[in-house]
């Protein structure tokens, strides 16, 4: 249908993508300027506190992007894409270990501070070669790819849909919290993975660093969005589409429908991976708890809350949820789930679509049934 | 007296306590609390929050100190590891707070720990600990292992002829190193490998049936046995409940518990734990004064008159005036003033001893042994007759026999190698490979 | 050792008539009372002394030395600092504890604790005390108390009390408590006795399968006397074989009741998810419903905690049913046929329910009290006892697995939810109100989460985080076992609780679980449908 290049143009001639790279990008400038030229003391500084949080609320807009992917546009409810997320953090964590080096307590130049005192003798080989960045960076990609590439074949094979997986998904980062929990796996038991030093050679505990993550972070958004809308406006998007919507008819009209399963799942997977190995520098520890299927289920709740099938409402959703999350820790922590709690059922309830719902109604889209189909016709 | 004289005097009473209002409140001294208010940890934290606002209360009461008046900053980390790094970012940069008082897991501290070194601040840690830390910037008011494991162990030798060991605890940092300390110490002082059990569970474990029923085998050897619990939280009532219903009482099996105060006895049925032990530096039922005034403060401050008092509450106590104590003395609160006033500060704990801050920046304190009783409380059966100092690196890991710390000009190091004779182990390492 | 010595030249039998005297003595007002003397050495004693001074309380043949030693033994005997009289604290809960006094049993009333110095006890010390009770106990003519005391004797019998139990021996005793004096004296030979004496404590102590008698015959094994350690070898060697099946049975039993907790967790979740295809994340919650219930029965009748356990079943049901009807009607009514946010929405439920339980009760656990009917085991031989309140859980599933079964398939109600399930809109159409079943069947779920909690009361702790431990898990055990098949629910329930019990030993708590859930995760892909999955019509649904 069409030439592959123009398939990874598509997005761009989009209006809401142009719009969401626009916000996006005036943002990151804005932060950058107003963090390196304000004085201190104006009103108007961005100090480096701020941007590191703002950096966070990206990761997690990564995050929702990719479950926003799956969820939106194949019709698959995630429960455990922290898992995926807490694993490319993990990938992340163990190369930023590795470059503490002789530094830690212990003075071990190879061996992390934690396996010392456990006494282990000699690192485990899951643990070699993330003193190299770029092995690291592909295990940021490679690790959460290829468990969502066992699990999905398994699961989209054997035709595993609906509650099913999502109840499963669950299990599936539930078993993984154990297991990270563990000391015996090296993965530094409940304290996780701490104590990081530089990045690249970089000082994370720089300012500079910080604005550079939160740059970073910003890019990695934009270029993950991106390849979303171009996974869903191509004719691998709307075939997915067709699966979310009737799955048994699909595969009868001759799709491989796991295929496709498979191929978007692995993609968001890879997302997830990239967002968690961004966050865990900028909030400088990794541990089991994100594998918690609590996390996960909140996750979902962000997309959402900012409307399912538009991905720019996930990221909405995302820095919505934890900038009130920022707020309300601060300012009355016990209302905070209540809050939470609410956010839930008024969303599930009362806002199906969610805020990019009620953009679009605002707009007049012209088909006002489903946001994935509006999409569609202007594609 | 004239009317004149009287009305003239109390004006000027008047502008003297405005302008010392008026001081006091343009330039408080910021007191940080990081202690998670929501989610898993709140159970434990909530009260050291209390704790600490009403220290400040009560210390506010007096006129503050050097007369400034303390303010309470509370923020909620929600039990959330990342969190703790951003609120303590939070409390030291934004909100500009002179000191912390905050943590409770080891976890929490460790995420902690890089940013409060890096903007450099105060952190007085309250909760006993697995040891294997010194910073510069981290107060330790809790136990380190040798203020808490090794005298129990001792105790049980000793008075009750315990032989044979059974090391159970959650799988999380603190049991593990705390139980790799007393299987070297046990081990040093003769143990067979096969008189010691380790048994590790997850956070939360509520299945104890196959557990108890190995301990119960295991303690059938012939010898006196022990169970040495640094079983976590929510995990001990069905640990305990299962020893009971299986019939193991307190008098063939003792156990003797790290992280069971009464806060976690108030939430169990004690009637069938009576006799079981528990090693802290402080119990609510400590026949003292200052204990009891403090105990009657803590109630009426609560408004509950069933609320108890526990370990890490007096930690933060013993923190709290000593911190008062260091700006005394400093008569600033800048931090590198604090640092150098606090070592030596000596203030009076609730035990009828005296805390004295060592220069690795832990404190001394007397390890009490108690016995669960059927109210909620622990009668103390045995103590040591002097404060033990705390101890940052065991002497009983490998890593760490020969590290010290001593945070005092001219060493100012938390890892001191004695062996190789400088600061930092990596340098340490060197200085050996250099001459071999 | 001291004390028991003394009990050699106590003449127990003139004791006991002491004991038995109902005459209360009557001490004139001039006259001082030994009591007085004998509990203020007692309370001087030092660590050292102690023994003495409880021997000399034995010795004294006073007839409130039993009362005294029990509140001693208890911890309740303090003295007050002003007046250094002994007291015996009768409540000591709070700032002000009530006192009376040990010598006339008259209460005087409250004190502040700040004017008590409690008399020092530790284990040790208690462990003498229980067996000098037990020896006093012996001789008791309540054949209860005479039981329990020789089964209090297992290993604490020493040099001087060994004569007495001989002689004990050759009276007509109860079966059960020769036995066990036998075993015990045995076991006493064993460790003490001569050659000749040791080789008969072997026989007698083979085929025994008292953990104190196989500790005593471990410690002959590793004795000098090698005839004696190769008899004895031998005895442990057929013990071993007898444990083994009891180990077994005691394996399967730790399974079958871990079994039947997630049966009980899961079975209302079977029910609203399984049926109602309702995936309700706040079920969680009203499990923990059901244990605040109880813990707040027993808040409202003190001292009767069994009563309120009986009472809370129908209580926990009902306020979990209608919690239930209050979830259904203000949220979930009006997500009909989309299971996913039914799932967000009931989330949102468990979340606010769970700070709710924090806010107005308190984030701390709660302590509930177990009954004595419940507390213990039942004793099958000495390897092998149940523990009672798993043994009632298990019971409980089963007869509340019984009485759903019976609502599906016999009554109006049970025929009414499968004809709503399987065509709603043609049951609609023969005349069901489909609204009503729905409410019923969700009231009726949730009441089983709130039993389910009533039966964790007494297993685990009650706290806001009650439900989220058994979540997942219920979840993990209705889809395992077939959605909408309450059999189903059962098999898995059991299935996985026996898997993870035989898996536990071998491979640590955490291990086992995480290959439990890896193993419901294959299997799903095996059978996407459970172990029993849905036939026909309603299974394209």
């Amino acid at each position: 249908m069409t030439s592959s290049q123009n398939w990874l143009f598509r997005p761009f001639q989009e209006r809401s993508t142009q719009i969401f790279l626009g916000v996006l990008i005036t943002a990151l400038i804005v932060v950058t300027f107003l963090h390196l030229f304000m004085p201190q003391d104006s009103a108007l500084h961005v100090s480096a506190y701020t941007v590191t949080l703002l950096g966070k609320y990206l990761c997690y807009a990564l995050l929702a992007v990719a479950v926003d992917l799956v969820w939106g546009y194949l019709g698959i409810l995630s429960l455990g894409h922290g898992a995926f997320f807490a694993l490319g953090g993990y990938a992340m964590g163990m190369y930023l270990m590795r470059q503490i080096g002789d530094r830690g307590t212990y003075g071990d130049p190879i061996l992390p501070d934690f396996m010392v005192f456990l006494n282990w003798q000699e690192l485990p080989w899951y643990w070699l070669g993330f003193d190299m960045a770029w092995f690291a960076f592909i295990m940021v990609l490679l690790a959460p790819g290829l468990l969502a590439l066992v699990f999905g074949f398994l699961a989209f094979r054997s035709r595993v849909t609906g509650v099913y997986l999502s109840i499963i998904t669950q299990a599936l980062t539930f078993a993984l919290m154990l297991a990270f929990f563990r000391n015996e796996m090296g993965f530094g038991g409940n304290n996780g993975l701490t104590d990081f030093r530089d990045i690249l050679g970089f000082n994370l505990r720089s300012d500079a660093t910080r604005l550079g993550l939160f740059i970073a972070t910003g890019i990695a958004l934009a270029l993950g969005y991106i390849i979303c809308r171009a996974i869903v406006t191509s004719k691998l998007g709307r075939v997915s589409v067709a699966c979310r919507d009737a799955e048994a008819r699909t595969r009868f009209l001759g799709y491989r429908v796991e295929r496709v399963q498979l191929f978007v799942f692995v993609i968001s997977a890879m997302l997830a991976g990239v967002a968690g190995a961004l966050y865990v520098p900028q909030v400088g520890i990794i541990n089991p708890s994100e594998f918690s299927p609590l996390f996960s289920i909140e996750i979902v709740v962000w997309v959402a809350l900012g409307g399912r099938a538009t991905l720019y409402g996930a990221v909405i959703g995302a820095i919505l949820v934890n900038y009130a999350k920022t707020v309300f820790t601060g300012v009355m922590p016990d209302a905070w789930l209540f809050a939470l709690g609410a956010l839930f059922v008024l969303v599930t309830v009362f806002l199906p679509k969610g805020i990019a719902g009620l953009l679009q109604k605002r707009k007049k889209a012209e088909n006002d049934d489903d946001p994935a189909t509006a999409q569609e016709a202007t594609a | 007296m004239s009317i004149k004289k009287h009305v003239k005097l109390g004006l000027s009473a008047l502008a003297l306590s405005v302008s010392f209002h008026a001081m006091a409140a343009e330039d408080p001294i910021k007191v940080g609390i990081l202690h998670s208010l929501s989610g898993t940890m709140a159970i434990s934290e909530t009260a050291l929050k209390d704790t600490m606002e009403m220290l400040i209360e009560k210390q506010n009461e007096q006129g503050g100190v050097n007369g400034r008046m303390l303010e309470a900053v509370v923020v909620d980390p929600a039990s959330n590891w990342p969190l703790f790094a951003e609120k303590a970012r939070e409390l030291l940069e934004k909100e500009k707070v002179d000191v912390i008082f905050g943590n409770w897991t080891s976890v929490s501290r460790k995420s902690v720990l890089p940013v409060v070194e890096e903007l450099n601040g105060l952190l007085f840690y309250p909760v006993q600990y697995e040891g294997e830390e010194s910073s510069e910037n981290v107060f330790y008011t809790g136990a380190a292992p040798n203020q808490q494991a090794i005298p129990a162990v001792n105790y049980l030798k000793n008075e009750l002829g315990v032989e044979r060991w059974v090391l159970a605890g959650t799988d999380y940092v603190y049991p593990r190193t705390t139980n790799r300390i007393l299987e070297t110490y046990l081990k040093d002082m003769g143990v067979a490998e096969a008189d010691i059990m380790i048994n590790y569970t997850p956070f939360g474990h509520s299945d104890w049936q196959s557990i108890v029923s190995d301990i119960k085998t295991f303690g059938s050897a012939g010898k006196k046995t022990a169970v040495v619990s640094t079983i976590n939280g929510d995990a001990n009532v069905p640990f305990y409940r299962e020893l009971g219903n299986q019939g193991i009482s307190s008098s063939d099996i003792p156990v003797v518990a790290f992280s069971v105060g009464e806060q976690e006895l108030s939430g169990i049925d004690t009637g069938p734990l009576v006799g079981h032990l528990a090693a802290w530096n402080y119990f609510m039922s400590v026949d003292n004064d200052a204990n009891y005034d403090f105990i009657d403060a803590w109630v009426e401050f609560k408004g509950d008159d069933k609320a108890v008092t526990n370990d890490p509450m007096e930690a933060h106590y013993i923190g709290f005036n000593m911190y008062v104590e260091a700006v005394k003395k400093a008569g600033t609160t800048d931090v590198e003033a604090i640092k150098e006033a606090i070592i030596g500060v000596a203030v009076p704990n609730l035990t009828g001893g005296i805390a004295t801050m060592m220069p690795n920046h832990h404190i001394t304190k007397p390890v009490l042994i108690g016995e669960i009783q059927d109210n909620g409380q622990f009668s103390v059966v045995w103590e040591t007759s002097s404060t033990v100092a705390g101890d940052a690196w065991s002497d009983f890991l490998p890593g760490s026999r020969d590290l010290i710390a001593d945070w005092r000009a001219p060493m100012k190091c938390g890892n001191f190698n004695v062996k190789t004779g400088s600061c930092g182990a990596s340098a340490g390492e060197q200085a050996l490979a250099d001459a071999e | 050792m001291g004390i028991l010595r003394s009990l050699l030249s106590l003449r127990l039998a003139s004791l006991l008539v002491l004991l038995m005297a109902i005459a209360a003595p009557a001490f004139s007002q001039t006259e001082e009372d030994p009591g007085q003397a004998l509990l203020a050495n007692l309370a001087d004693a030092s660590p050292r002394q102690m023994d003495a001074a409880i021997e000399a309380i034995v010795n004294s043949g006073d007839p409130r030395a039993r009362s005294w030693l029990d509140a001693f033994g208890n911890n309740r005997l303090s003295r007050n600092k002003d007046t250094g009289q002994v007291v015996v604290v009768l409540r000591n809960v709070g700032r002000d504890w009530t006192i009376a006094d040990p010598l006339t049993g008259e209460n005087l009333g409250e004190i502040s604790r700040r004017e008590l110095d409690r008399v020092n006890i530790n284990n040790a010390i208690r462990g003498k005390l229980e067996g000098v009770l037990a020896m006093l106990d012996l001789y008791s003519t309540n054949p209860e108390i005479q039981r329990a005391a020789a089964e209090a004797m297992m290993g604490k019998v020493n040099e001087p009390v060994i004569e007495p139990l001989n002689k004990l021996l050759e009276q007509d005793l109860p079966p059960r408590v020769r036995d066990r004096l036998e075993l015990a004296v045995a076991i006493y030979q064993l460790e003490q006795g001569d050659a000749q004496a040791k080789a008969e404590a072997i026989t007698v102590l083979t085929g025994s399968l008292h953990s104190r008698a196989r500790a005593a015959l471990n410690n002959a094994v590793a004795g000098d006397d090698p005839a004696i350690a190769a008899s004895a070898k031998a005895a442990l060697v057929s013990i071993e074989q007898k444990l083994k099946m009891n180990r077994a049975a005691e394996t399967l039993y730790f399974g079958l009741s871990l079994g039947s907790v997630l049966v009980l967790a899961a079975i209302g979740l079977a029910i609203t998810f399984g049926v109602m295809g309702v995936i309700n994340m706040a079920h969680g919650e009203l499990i923990m419903l059901g244990a605040y219930t109880t813990w707040g029965m027993q808040q409202l009748l003190p001292g009767q905690p069994g009563l309120a356990l009986i009472l809370s079943i129908p209580a926990g049901f009902m306020v979990a049913a209608l919690a239930g009807i209050a979830i259904e009607r203000s949220v979930i009514q009006y997500l009909k046929g989309r299971p996913l946010e039914t799932l967000l929405a009931t989330f949102g439920i468990s979340l606010i329910l769970q700070q709710l339980v924090r806010t107005v009760i308190s984030p701390l656990n709660r302590s509930v009290t177990t009954p004595e009917w419940m507390s213990g085991s039942l004793v099958i031989n000495d390897a092998l006892s149940l523990t009672l309140n798993r043994l009632y859980v298990i019971g409980f599933a089963l007869v509340v697995f019984a009485g759903l079964m019976l609502i599906m398939r016999k009554t109006r109600l049970g025929l009414e939810v499968r004809a709503v399930t399987q065509n709603r809109a043609m049951a609609r159409s023969m005349g069901i109100k489909a609204t009503r079943v729905d409410i019923m069947t969700f009231a009726l779920g949730s009441g089983v989460a709130g039993l389910a909690g009533v039966a964790l009361s007494q297993i685990t702790n009650v706290g806001p985080n009650l439900g989220q431990n058994y979540i997942i898990d219920s979840f993990m055990v209705v889809v395992f076992g077939g959605v909408g098949n309450l059999w189903g629910t059962l098999v898995a329930g059991l299935t996985l609780g026996t898997i993870n019990q035989i898996l536990e030993p071998w491979a640590g708590a955490v291990l086992a679980k995480i290959m439990v859930l890896v193993m419901i995760i294959l299997f799903i892909q095996k059978r996407p449908k459970g172990l029993f999955p849905q036939k026909g019509r309603a299974a394209e649904g």
